[in-house]
């Protein structure tokens, strides 16, 4: 075993026991914690597979934000911070279905393309992916389009997030 | 590669030799000496946390005019060991009510995310954990565990005050970390690269801080701001909320944090140094004349670094004591109705100015002249903000009593 898969299963196991941890634990505020834990290990593994740059964004985005964004509107929002709530709803099963359904349809899927079982590809010295990546989104024979729609959609977010919050001047 | 020329890597091949010669595989022998490096990184930046201890309390003796620690060695220099040991046998208190594994994991997480940003420091030209290619980025992604700490820190106290504390010091961390990226851009920008190294490089010519004065203006206000310390010491306020987030970690767990800030500060100063003053290098070409080429041995580069960290630490320090604390909301209003616009503009008039002068002679001189031009824009339209803002005369309340009879 080479010190990555060591690295690998170590991460593996912190990703699905945090995971499983989010759903079980009864607290609100311990779920978004191992939710961290959990993006954390996502990040660990786009390191491992040398897309340095995935990783920093993966924590910027999923920690930095969204998580602390969580842990905040379950401070804000419940009178006890501390309080216990059912952590099941009437709906349980049938998520449980379609959960299990969506991993078995994505499992399915990706384990007929090629590079399922492909070993990972050393990037070559000298060529830099994050400087690729940058020109592919800018350029306009790759994703110029997509790039420049899903910035305007989230500006439209932000101005009607702006837009709500404003105090009517009646 | 001799010792002087390259002294990790010729270190770390003598190690591999070692762990090869007692029969390991070559494979576990490079894990093992990674590791080696990573512990003794993780060393030097806890020694140098060390040594910042007695540099904050002599600096601010002298800031209060006092003398500060001056009995315990020379110059009280071995004061920290002595305080270390103290906060080692003090007793150690968890609350009732605590949530004991979110509040003890809260120290370590702050430290950690200290001395994470050590992977990326580049201290010599051979001497750095690694060389990122998006160091910039890492920067605020490991600050975001900073972030996190705090508010696990304030949530498992079962403390009001520390969790209004926690509060405050999120909402400042969130706020100032959008125009910190953008500050941080504008290295990017000039130098063309995010790896810290790159942009120490491209500074061998001239500092940034020259091509772009008002980028190490913002960059300097938000570090303090991320830092939390005044004026943007809000989270401690002791005259408000005791000592915010960790007012209820005794002994060494408070250390931790404690140790963390100082450390924060420095790492900050030394970034200072990495973005606008040419980092470990930026002798404006001097290492390049024969009499000279002492200036590129990693030794004299180390001690070239530390010296700038320690000055843009200094800096930090000197804001500290000299400024009051401001309000919460002149704090948010600060920033998101004047750095966040002003970092905005002055990214794209960087990355404007970047582009069109580039090519021409006259590339450092326009640089500098648009910041100076930039600033003075700022500065009057502040002026005019501020004669409207006065111009306006405020109508006497009415007494309440004649108030009663309309």
């Amino acid at each position: 075993m080479t010190p990555d898969q060591f690295i690998f299963l170590l991460c593996a196991a912190l990703i699905i026991a945090s995971a499983i941890m989010v759903v079980t634990s009864k607290n609100l505020v311990h779920s978004a914690l191992w939710l961290v834990a959990t993006l954390f290990g996502v990040a660990i593994l786009y390191a491992l597979l040398q897309a340095a740059f995935l990783a920093l964004v993966q924590v910027v985005v999923y920690i930095g934000a969204i998580a602390i964004l969580f842990i905040f509107a379950v401070m804000l929002t419940r009178r006890e911070l501390r309080d216990k709530g059912p952590q099941l709803n009437q709906n349980w099963g049938l998520s449980a279905v379609m959960a299990v359904f969506t991993f078995g349809g994505l499992f399915y899927i990706l384990s007929s393309w090629s590079g399922f079982s492909a070993k990972a590809v050393e990037i070559p010295v000298g060529t830099d992916p994050l400087r690729m990546l940058g020109y592919a989104l800018v350029s306009p024979d790759a994703y110029v389009l997509p790039f420049e729609v899903a910035s305007i959609l989230l500006l439209a977010a932000l101005v009607g997030a702006v837009y709500i919050a404003t105090a009517s001047k009646k | 590669m001799t010792f002087w020329n390259d002294p990790i890597n010729f270190l770390a091949e003598w190690l591999r030799g070692v762990f090869m010669g007692w029969g390991m595989a070559a494979s576990p022998a490079n894990a093992v000496t990674d590791i080696i490096g990573i512990v003794v990184m993780i060393l030097f930046s806890m020694g140098i946390a060390i040594l910042l201890v007695w540099v904050e309390r002599k600096v601010v003796a002298r800031f209060q005019d006092r003398l500060g620690p001056n009995r315990i060695g020379p110059y009280g220099l071995f004061q920290p060991f002595a305080d270390i040991v103290k906060l080692i046998i003090k007793e150690d208190i968890t609350p009732d009510g605590a949530d004991k594994l979110v509040f003890n994991m809260a120290p370590v997480i702050s430290l950690a995310s200290v001395i994470l940003i050590w992977a990326v420091v580049p201290l010599a030209s051979k001497i750095y954990g690694v060389d990122l290619n998006v160091a910039v980025l890492y920067l605020v992604a490991v600050g975001s565990f900073g972030t996190l700490s705090v508010i696990m820190a304030g949530w498992a106290s079962n403390n009001k005050y520390a969790l209004i504390g926690a509060f405050r010091m999120v909402a400042t961390m969130i706020s100032y970390e959008i125009p910190m990226v953008v500050a941080l851009l504008i290295p990017t920008i000039i130098a063309g690269t995010m790896s810290v190294k790159g942009i120490t490089q491209a500074q061998s010519g001239i500092w940034f801080v020259i091509l772009s004065p008002l980028g190490l203006l913002l960059f300097l206000i938000c570090a303090i701001a991320e830092l939390g310390r005044s004026p943007f010491d809000l989270n401690e306020a002791e005259s408000e909320i005791v000592a915010g987030f960790h007012i209820e970690y005794t002994g060494m767990k408070f250390g931790l944090f404690y140790a963390g800030e100082l450390l924060h500060a420095f790492t900050f100063g030394g970034f200072m140094a990495v973005f606008f003053f040419g980092g470990y290098g930026g002798f404006f070409g001097l290492e390049k004349l024969s009499a000279f080429t002492w200036l590129s041995n990693p030794f004299i580069q180390l001690v070239v670094f530390l010296i700038k960290a320690l000055i843009g630490y200094w800096v930090i320090m000197w804001v500290k004591y000299s400024m009051p604390r401001i309000r919460i909301d002149h704090m948010l209003l600060f920033n998101w109705k004047f750095l966040t616009p002003l970092a905005f503009v002055l990214l794209m008039m960087t990355a404007l100015v970047d582009k069109l002068l580039a090519p021409t002679n006259f590339y450092v001189l326009g640089m500098f002249l648009s910041n100076v031009l930039f600033a003075w824009i700022v500065i009057e339209i502040l002026r005019a903000y501020s004669k409207r803002e006065r111009s306006v005369t405020v109508e006497p309340a009415e007494p309440v009593a004649q108030a009663a009879h309309h």
